[in-house]
């Protein structure tokens, strides 16, 4: 782990270099037709501080965005329409209850396809089937859809984060629940056990491994859903919301801020579902 | 309501019929066709004969029959629709991103400290919501197919380059010993051992990568297009409320991103056909 911090940290740095190299790259066009327009010389010290200081650059930065996030974060009342704490705890509402909905539909037809052949044969063809659709690419147009006969709000934005969700966690556990070998079941039905026992005591507790990898999955496709979701005109709150609004009125270090808003609370997110994995297959006995 | 009772007993029918066939040949070759063939059916009937038979307003849910009259009528502008999103846009951003994935993988697969740089690093952007940089791409490049295409670039590179890198290590100890007793160079254990045996994994990244490319395309639209490309097309027509239209639309991205997928899934049975999961009972 410590070996890896060195050259995590150069790359980032790199990636850091190349964005300040790229800023006054593509902000000193404007510098130069505003000197132009003023009929001044700039000299290239004066462009190179000029571009970092614009209030619309084309490309902020990485000091105007951390400013901008850190305003967004900190700098305002949680409860001000400026704050990105507000608008990612809307975003999150909506991230954490679609990841249910779609964790509970995954689990359960994940177990019913297990179970019964019949539903094997004609559901697994149709949910891989249906992961080639661009859903996503819909999204929008499902809230409107859904806001015409009056289902406004968190709703809908569940509906698509837990559309999304749900195939990694189905195809993730119907792999888990298979996982147990034919010793392992040849074992338990010398034992006389039931089906449910087996399912209970065998099937899902060796299924954890694969559920959780799943879930890191299930839920970062969540919170992109739960931000597409936000995008169509008429959504005033949250992430997606707030890069749209950026997009319309030219303000590059808005969208900039609302990405890495997003990108924290991804990472959070996902960190959060793999800090419950460890401590889970620990205590479970099953950690590698 | 008669048409919606008659969904429901043709769809207890199927479901019926779908239980038998998969008890009494669960091997077959063509249950494993005709199973899922009938679930869908069942579900287009079970669609389409509630929306006739509760009278659901075409507003919220056009029948699939009415879809069907509209998408006929339509195929000129779905066509125009499908070459600006699709060819244009989404297919030449994949292309440049996997491309570029694979170059990079190869770059940095000779040097460890980058690998230890960049994998985590990779990882993380994989998981970011990577659509939300559709507004920043298309303010740069336009509203046309390249500010699309660079959306593209984006979300495609993380999840290829990932695979990729991970195929290059795929190869054992022996496999690369044996390449050093044939004193092979680096180019040539590279292009006869290591990017064969990256395939399986670098497969497994485009796949993935089709359907990001078909939604980045989209997404990036509602941020500003032409008058044409199926985006645009969505978000207009829901103005209008012309749902027909929009499922059309829907229609036409699933077509594509199944058949996207379909022949990425081809061409990988035929560079992989040595794998495991290609030969004949791998599933």
């Amino acid at each position: 782990m410590t070996k890896s911090i060195l050259p995590v940290l150069t790359v980032l740095a790199a990636i850091v270099a190349v964005w300040y190299l790229a800023a006054v790259w593509l902000n000193s066009q404007w510098v130069y037709d505003q000197a132009a327009r003023a009929g001044t010389e700039v000299g290239f010290s004066e462009m190179v501080a000029q571009t970092m200081a614009q209030e619309r650059p084309v490309l902020p930065a990485p000091h105007q965005v951390a400013a901008g996030l850190w305003d967004g974060l900190a700098g305002q009342k949680v409860t001000s329409k400026r704050s990105l704490v507000w608008h990612g705890w809307i975003t999150l509402s909506a991230t954490l209850s679609g990841f249910a909905l779609g964790t509970a539909a995954g689990l359960l037809l994940a177990v019913g396809i297990v179970h019964s052949r019949a539903m094997d044969m004609s559901v697994m063809p149709w949910a891989i089937a249906s992961q080639t659709v661009p859903i996503l690419a819909i999204a929008p147009m499902v809230i409107v859809v859904l806001a015409s006969i009056g289902v406004k709000g968190l709703l809908p934005k569940a509906i698509i984060a837990a559309y999304l969700s749900f195939f990694p966690v189905l195809v993730g556990m119907v792999k888990g629940l298979r996982a147990p070998d034919a010793m392992q079941l040849d074992l338990l039905s010398t034992y006389n056990a039931s089906g449910s026992d087996t399912f209970w005591k065998l099937r899902l507790p060796s299924s954890m491994p694969y559920l959780f990898a799943s879930l890191k999955v299930g839920i970062a496709a969540s919170l992109v859903g739960a931000i597409v979701a936000e995008l169509p005109a008429g959504a005033s709150a949250g992430l997606g919301a707030r890069l749209l609004s950026g997009s319309y009125y030219g303000q590059t270090i808005q969208i900039w801020a609302a990405l890495f808003a997003a990108a924290l609370l991804a990472a959070v997110l996902v960190a959060l579902v793999g800090l419950i994995e460890r401590v889970s297959l620990k205590r479970m006995g099953i950690a590698r | 309501m008669s048409w919606a009772w008659g969904a429901i007993v043709f769809w207890l029918l199927a479901w019926a019929a779908n239980h038998f066939v998969a008890k009494r040949w669960p091997r077959a070759r063509w249950a494993r066709f005709f199973v899922p063939a009938l679930f869908g059916i069942t579900l287009l009937i079970l669609w389409e004969g509630i929306v006739r038979g509760l009278e659901v307003s075409p507003v919220i849910l056009p029948a699939p029959s009415m879809i069907a009259v509209r998408f006929a009528e339509a195929t000129g502008v779905l066509w125009e629709d499908f070459a600006q999103t699709i060819l244009k846009g989404a297919l030449s951003g994949y292309l440049i991103g996997c491309g570029a994935a694979v170059l990079v993988a190869v770059l940095i697969d000779r040097s460890p400290f980058l690998q230890r740089g960049l994998l985590p690093v990779g990882n993380f952007v994989a998981a970011l919501p990577i659509v939300g940089i559709a507004p920043i791409l298309v303010m740069w490049f336009g509203f046309d197919w390249h500010s699309k295409a660079a959306v593209v670039v984006v979300m495609v590179f993380f999840p290829v380059l990932v695979n990729m890198v991970a195929g290059l290590k795929a190869t054992d100890h022996l496999q690369r010993d044996l390449m050093a007793t044939y004193s092979a160079s680096y180019l040539q254990s590279l292009v006869k051992l290591r990017l064969p045996a990256a395939m399986p994994f670098l497969f497994n990244g485009l796949k993935i990568a089709t359907t990001l490319a078909l939604i980045g395309a989209i997404v990036a639209e509602f941020f500003g297009s032409p008058t044409r490309g199926m985006g645009f097309r969505i978000s207009t027509a829901v103005g209008q409320l012309d749902m027909p239209l929009v499922w059309s639309e829907i229609a036409v991205a699933a077509l594509a991103g199944t058949g996207f997928y379909g022949l990425v899934a081809l061409i990988e049975k035929a560079v992989t056909f040595w794998h495991p999961s290609q030969r004949a009972g791998g599933h």
